[in-house]
């Protein structure tokens, strides 16, 4: 899924670049050529094109590329040719040089019909063989045997140029696939073909080897047989992978939304509902932040991270101040006075904002793919949102446990009245506790805006799942919701496979309820002297 | 512990209230068309609808205002008892449906089902289902609390769970395969008993059964909270460690009034569905059930007369709201859920006390201010 829709962008690119990086030194073209590019008539244009072909260089690719996406025009009243880019520009075909926007009406579009589209297609994808950079190479080598045009003798001629190691691999996983299914071959090429597809493993290779194990020559057949086996084995571990990298990952977000609510739920005893909106409201800072810096959307995500702390962890500190101060030994009822902040906010928001979802964008540095073998990549934003949430887990948790602030949140946690009778400010530990947990939700829809789409009910999907996590972890706990978070991401994405995604939620929903019975202080209680139960 | 009798002067004055209003509702919908007094079928389907939240809340408040059990999950059993009710009454259109199938509902149809599944054996006997909208809150109810009590699941963590439990309900529901419609629910019911849904006549006589629920309901209620189990009920509440030391099986006591309540709840969910004419996973969505509490802390928790108006005036506000100003309905609900709770700990049903200074506990007893678990956990 990946591998194609790498294939995808990578065409896009094979196709859209060569339009805006053209330029540089002039074209020169023969009279004939140019006759045949001005003509009103499509059939004229095979001779030029076939001219264009024939000429190196960067210019006359961006010629191919844009009479390949119609973005090539001529004046009719001076024979100009002029490209037209998709952002309005103009520049001039030949030099290459920028152009005072053009009357619509003098330009007439230089049109191609579909074999010399065909024929433009294949020659920009020649040009991209040749290309200096290996990526462009990579790229263009899928996208030749995407359209099973490659034949043996242009991979073996691309084989001998080529240096970079994963196109070489490429080629030839190709080639051996090709001479595996070439009736022409002997046992002996067919064999060596076969050793070749089961550790290069080219897309299709299931499928030849599959038709080689009815091979009337028994060696051919077990090799094949053998093969088979071990791409299956490589696929099947590579699933595993991905499915343990989904979890993992599902894991990091349930973590990330359960850090704040361990914080305030575990820590001050206070069931915070409208955590999920705090969520909503860090995701919609990124926004905010993307309208205020526009074009530059890295940096944007990045100021968000603060940013969100700041208005997650005031608002937080508000409600604490305002409402959550005088609920105190009502956890009941602090969940009721809560739960109506959080509809307030909802509802704030879809006034004031808009009801729809808010488009985020992603910054380049989050969207690209890290492969690791060959049917095994991984999403960059994932990855970053892992590593994410293990720092802002180190960071809370360092705050609780190694300075003066964290050991005084954690005496009042314990016992209050004496915490007081040793000098902690226990209302001001509150506050900065309640505002540090609301914070981190903040922070938390940073990294969810980056996943999901941005819209008022944002923080609803997350609420029930987060409290699960705190309960499973152990109230209280910090060790214990990353632990719990990590497991219950886990043991959702292993159980997606077998039973469908919304089953898999219903079964972990279950399986907490019933662990609460076995455990009902979860994975890591708290230890205490007190009586109670 | 003070005696409480059955029908103190709360009780015979809410009663009497209800039943009048009920009646005066019944006999103006019966007025001929013209008169000035008449009471159209929506109107009176809408305050049925009422009635059937009230039952609701009444249910919510037996468990939260007497045992100190907080659901956060009590629209899971009237939604189940909504689906049974909905069951019978989708085999009811029989071939009146729009594929004419005389057995199958029209969604089984649509999924190419070849027959009913098992559980839906028997939903063609109005008298086995009334049973079953007994039964499976009930059993629904017992499943789920008897181990959470008996491993002491308790406070905030059992309304969590109770919280999880809808949720868990609303995601299965919504799925097609579980056989209930999907995320349509179970509708276009035409008739009960043979009598047409959309006939008035219908209409106030279902009316009639759920103002009739509710005040057996209510007095049922009293019944439990005026014996000794209730009194028992209120110590678990005060003080569930020491009740237990005392000789009491706390988690029994509180299995018996969870139970009880979820199958009350149960019934007027049943009784919801026909007046409304759909049932969907809308209910089990952990929202609904939390604006059922909110009606209860309005009200005025630990009354249950309290519940009852509370139901009733949040959702006359949500009608009102939702027509007039539908912005606004989610702030008003917001800010009722934060200024009940600070400002009226003891909610509607307490206001004539604050106001008149009558010491609190002498209508009826007051909730302590402090949750069971938050006392005793020290926090």
């Amino acid at each position: 899924m990946s591998f194609r829709r790498r294939t995808l962008f990578w065409l896009f690119l094979l196709v859209f670049l060569p339009a805006q990086t053209a330029g540089g030194s002039e074209l020169r073209l023969e009279p004939e050529t140019l006759q045949a590019l001005r003509s009103s008539r499509v059939a004229d244009r095979n001779p030029a094109i076939e001219a264009l072909g024939r000429i190196d260089g960067e210019a006359a690719t961006g010629l191919l590329g844009a009479l390949l996406d119609g973005a090539l025009y001529v004046d009719k009243e001076d024979g100009t040719l002029l490209i037209l880019s998709e952002d309005g520009q103009s520049r001039d075909a030949l030099s290459g040089a920028g152009l005072a926007s053009p009357d619509k009406t003098r330009l007439r579009k230089v049109g191609t019909n579909n074999s010399q589209r065909e024929i433009l297609l294949s020659l920009l994808s020649a040009r991209r063989l040749r290309h200096p950079d290996a990526d462009a190479r990579q790229a263009a080598v899928e996208a030749l045997l995407e359209r099973g045009q490659a034949d043996k003798d242009l991979l073996y001629s691309l084989l001998r140029d080529e240096t970079a190691p994963e196109v070489r691999q490429r080629l030839e996983g190709a080639l051996a696939l090709l001479r595996a299914r070439d009736p022409a071959s002997t046992p002996e090429e067919i064999l060596d073909a076969v050793r070749l597809l089961a550790d290069n493993a080219p897309p299709n290779a299931g499928q030849v080897l599959e038709n080689l194990r009815k091979a009337a020559d028994p060696a051919v057949a077990a090799a094949a047989e053998k093969a088979l086996y071990n791409l299956r084995v490589s696929a099947e571990r590579a699933s595993m992978l991905e499915t343990l990298f989904f979890g993992l990952s599902l894991g990091s977000v349930l973590v990330l939304t359960s850090i704040g609510l361990a914080v305030t739920f575990g820590v001050m005893g206070v069931i915070n509902m409208a955590h999920g909106e705090l969520v909503m409201l860090g995701a919609y800072t990124v926004w905010g932040m993307q309208r205020l810096l526009p074009g530059q959307p890295g940096a944007a995500l990045l100021l968000s991270i603060p940013a969100a702390f700041l208005v997650s962890g005031s608002i937080g500190a508000l409600l604490e101040r305002g409402i959550i101060r005088h609920l105190y030994g009502r956890p009941l009822e602090t969940l009721l006075a809560t739960f109506g902040v959080s509809l307030i906010l909802q509802q704030a928001v879809r006034t004031l904002i808009s009801p729809m979802n808010r488009a985020v964008e992603s910054p380049a540095f989050m969207s690209g793919m890290l492969h690791i073998t060959r049917n095994f990549s991984l999403t960059s934003n994932r990855i970053y949102i892992l590593c994410f949430c293990l720092c802002v887990f180190a960071l809370i948790y360092l705050i609780m446990h190694k300075t003066r602030l964290g050991l005084e949140v954690r005496a009042v946690t314990q016992n209050r009245p004496i915490a007081r009778t040793m000098g902690v400010n226990a209302p001001a530990v509150d506050t900065f506790t309640f505002a540090l947990g609301s914070g981190v939700a903040g922070m938390a829809g940073v990294a969810l805006s980056q996943l999901t789409n941005v819209g008022p009910n944002l923080g609803q999907g997350y609420i029930v799942d987060s409290f699960m996590v705190v309960v499973f972890g152990g109230v209280g706990n910090l060790r214990g919701t990353l632990c719990g978070g990590l497991i219950l991401g886990l043991a959702n994405k292993l159980l997606e496979p077998a039973s469908g995604a919304m089953l898999a939620k219903i079964i972990l929903l279950a399986g907490v309820i019933l662990f609460m019975q076995a455990k009902p202080k979860g994975l890591f209680p708290e230890r205490g002297r007190a009586a109670e139960n | 512990m003070r005696e409480e009798r059955l029908w103190d002067r709360a009780t015979i004055l809410v009663t009497g209230a209800t039943a009048l209003a009920c009646s005066l509702v019944v006999v103006c919908s019966l007025l001929p068309p013209g008169s000035p007094l008449h009471i159209g079928g929506y109107t009176v389907g809408l305050l049925g609808k009422y009635l059937c939240f009230a039952l609701l809340a009444l249910s919510i408040d037996l468990i939260w205002g007497y045992a100190g059990i907080l659901s956060l999950g009590h629209g899971a059993f009237f939604g189940l008892g909504g689906y049974v009710a909905g069951m019978y009454l989708m085999r009811e259109i029989g071939s009146r449906g729009v594929y004419g199938n005389p057995i199958l509902p029209d969604f089984m149809v649509f999924l190419n089902w070849k027959g009913l599944p098992w559980y839906w054996w028997g939903s063609d006997s109005f008298a086995f289902i009334c049973l079953l909208i007994l039964l499976v809150p009930g059993l629904a109810a017992f499943v789920f609390a008897w181990p959470a009590f008996r491993s002491r699941v308790s406070g905030v963590y059992l309304s969590i769970i109770t919280q999880a439990m809808t949720y868990a309900l609303m995601l299965a529901f919504f799925r097609n395969e579980m056989g209930f419609g999907g995320n349509n629910g179970l509708t276009d019911f035409k008739s009960l008993l043979g009598f047409s849904l959309q006939s008035e006549k219908t209409i106030t006589a279902l009316f009639c059964a759920s103002a009739l629920a509710l005040i057996a309901g209510f007095l049922l209620c009293r019944l439990i909270v005026a014996s000794r189990l209730g009194r028992v009920f209120v110590a678990v509440r005060d003080a569930e460690s020491r009740a237990r030391f005392m000789g009491y099986r706390v988690e029994d006591v509180k299995l018996a009034a969870f139970v009880f309540s979820a199958i009350l709840a149960g019934i007027a969910g049943a009784l919801y569905v026909p007046q409304v004419g759909i049932i969907n996973p809308g209910v089990f969505s952990p929202l609904f059930s939390v604006e059922m509490v909110v009606c209860v802390a309005l009200g005025g928790r630990g009354r249950l007369y309290g519940a009852i108006l509370g139901a009733l005036a949040v959702n006359f506000a949500k009608t009102w709201f939702t027509t007039a100003l539908p912005e606004v309905w989610l702030f008003f609900l917001g800010a009722l859920f934060v200024l009940v709770t600070l400002f009226l700990p003891h909610g509607l049903a307490g206001l004539p006390e604050r106001l008149m200074r009558i010491p609190a506990g002498k209508i009826a007893p007051a909730p302590k201010a402090g949750e069971p678990t938050g006392a005793e956990d020290g926090r």
